[in-house]
């Protein structure tokens, strides 16, 4: 098993296409420009965490020449394609674990070759995607995660750590915090410390049978998978999505009932747009919206309300009534000071796929006329662009004024003909 | 504290999620933060493009490369896992900006020239590593009247 990733993969994504980008700090913020979810090495030197508010940070970006970007998830999501398609040419079966981790399955090739397999890898990414990389080899996927931690924080390593040389296994099992395991939290060091465990080894040495009272299952479950017995297979066709939200804060601050109801339609239109991607369908919504924790002084409110459609559907049109429905059952007129909200969000669980749903007997929803509808809805925004074609309700996404804001973003270079880089000659 | 059950929620239900990447992808452990901004890479057919993860189209901008038939806004199909050699038209980044050049290599200097009669024949006299961005495959020019074109 090994386990590669993109090395501060969104920042390097936008090196790519910048050359000016090289060896300066790079970071990239989060949706609304808030916190730096990602960082280059040279940005890590500065003292900037995971996480780090934008406001906070500002003016040391100012100072030291830090390069800011909003998040450009297109681009990420082009490249991220672009990286797992290499992988495939290395590992008939590769895993997709997040937008910059793989998982990929090495057990047919000898491991005298695996380190040689994978600086290869590694090389080839580079060279055709730009995106550096760094690989971590392991019986198990806790061992590969392990082993990728190392291959990151050990330059000497050259971007590759193999956990399957039983060397390798003991030099460095011994010398890790427990801290760095996969799936152990904070709550979980609390008790090990209390324990005595301080590195992986002191973890793989316990006896995983009393573990489970007082780490759970999943304790012991790590455990196994630290001393190479394999618990978690590679997930090579995910499990049916069971529930779907489309959340988002606001650019700013909303106050009226018809802009909310304006987000909720929008929420709702895009969570059509997934369920029928994937054929699912639901019999309900759950509509949230509240007020900032980060707004001191202010009148708070938060509310979730539950509405029920009269039978399994992904039908935007129908979503989009709950949805107002949910707004519409819950609003409050606002009073001197009015509630300021910061964040709208649908939510459903229990998803169905549609062929397999029982139709309602009273008030069946009109499947024969919305099917074609929506899918030609979907098949327009597929051509001219997501947003070409919404339902009134949802509101033009031009003029959404509340829209999530990305100020600093790059160009979605690989996926709008318009918006290519360029090259001059 | 009610929030933090939806959020609990969310979490829960998104164990497992299906992400199209280029059509092809499937995520396992994470639900993509590209999701709701995921489009379709721009297609070219297979037999002009034999390594799609490799192949990006960049815009020409400027007349230095007119000898080579490249000119002011054409699209250059740029492929980084061609092995560029002397007499391939490179995608390099020249001073922080990216340019495309003719690579010439004589004995074991590298240098960069242009293609156009009006200029110097070099834009880069000796040619550090790691510059090169990807190799020129084809470029792709319109020929019907500016107006017309979509």
């Amino acid at each position: 098993m090994a386990l590669i990733d993109g090395n501060s993969f969104y920042c390097s994504c936008e090196r790519v296409f910048d050359p000016r980008l090289a060896r300066v700090p790079v970071i990239v913020l989060s949706n609304n420009d808030g916190c730096a979810i990602a960082r280059t090495s040279e940005a890590k030197a500065l003292g900037i965490r995971m996480g780090d508010p934008y406001f906070k940070i500002r003016d040391l970006c100012r100072a030291q020449g830090v390069r800011v970007f909003s998040s450009n998830y297109t681009l990420y999501g082009d490249m991220s394609g672009r990286t797992n398609a290499v992988y495939r040419q290395f590992s008939p079966q590769v895993e997709i674990y997040s937008i910059d981790e793989s998982f990929l399955n090495l057990t047919d090739v000898a491991p005298a070759l695996r380190v040689e397999l994978a600086r290869d890898l590694r090389a080839t990414v580079r060279a055709w995607t730009g995106i550096p990389t760094c690989v971590g080899i392991g019986s198990t996927k806790t061992l590969a995660k392990l082993a990728n931690h190392i291959a990151k924080t050990v330059p000497d390593l050259g971007g590759v750590c193999d956990l399957t040389d039983p060397e390798a296994y003991a030099h460095w099992l011994c010398r890790i915090s427990v801290a760095e395991v996969w799936g152990i939290g904070r709550a979980s060091l609390a008790k090990l410390d209390a324990m005595g465990v301080e590195s992986v080894a002191d973890l793989r040495d316990l006896d995983p049978r009393p573990v489970r009272k007082g780490l759970t299952v999943v304790g012991e479950r790590i455990i196994h998978e630290l001393r190479g017995l394999a618990c978690l297979p590679l997930e090579l066709v995910p499990a049916r999505r069971k529930g779907c939200a489309v959340t988002r804060s606001f650019s700013g601050r909303i106050e009226d009932r018809a802009t909310l109801e304006e987000a909720v339609a929008a929420h709702a239109t895009r969570l059509g747009e997934k369920l029928r991607r994937e054929g699912l369908g639901t019999d309900h919504v759950t509509v949230f919206y509240h007020t900032s924790e980060h707004d001191r002084g202010a009148p708070m409110r938060s509310v979730s309300t539950t509405v029920s459609l009269p039978e399994h559907s992904s039908d935007t049109l129908a979503l989009i009534k709950a949805a107002r429905h949910g707004v519409a059952k819950t609003w409050r007129e606002p009073g001197e000071r009015p509630w300021r909200y910061s964040k709208a969000g649908i939510v459903t669980n229990d998803l169905v796929p549609l062929s397999h749903s029982p139709r309602a007997l009273i008030g069946a929803l009109d499947r024969e006329r919305s099917g074609p509808l929506m899918a030609a809805m979907d098949a327009c925004n597929a051509r001219w662009g997501r947003g070409a074609v919404v339902p009134a309700r949802a509101g033009l996404v031009s003029r959404r004024e509340w829209n999530t804001k990305f100020e600093m973003r790059t160009p979605r270079y690989t996926t709008q003909v318009s918006e290519l880089p360029v090259a001059w000659a | 504290m009610h929030l933090n059950r939806i959020d609990g929620l969310l979490m829960e239900s998104s164990d497992a999620v299906r992400v199209p990447l280029i059509g092809q992808a499937l995520c396992a452990g994470f639900p993509s933060p590209a999701d709701d901004f995921v489009e379709d890479a721009l297609e070219l057919p297979r037999w002009l493009v034999p390594n799609p993860p490799a192949t990006f189209l960049w815009r020409i901008s400027g007349s230095s490369m007119e000898g080579a038939g490249i000119f002011d806004r054409d699209l250059a199909c740029v492929d980084r896992s061609l092995k560029a050699s002397h007499g391939s038209i490179v995608v390099a980044a020249i001073d922080g900006q990216m340019s495309c050049k003719r690579l010439v290599i004589e004995g074991n200097v590298a240098r960069l020239a242009f293609c156009n009669p009006d200029l110097p024949a070099f834009a880069v006299e000796e040619l550090g590593e790691g510059v090169i961005w990807g190799v020129v495959r084809f470029s792709i020019r319109w020929h019907i009247a500016r107006g017309q074109r979509a």
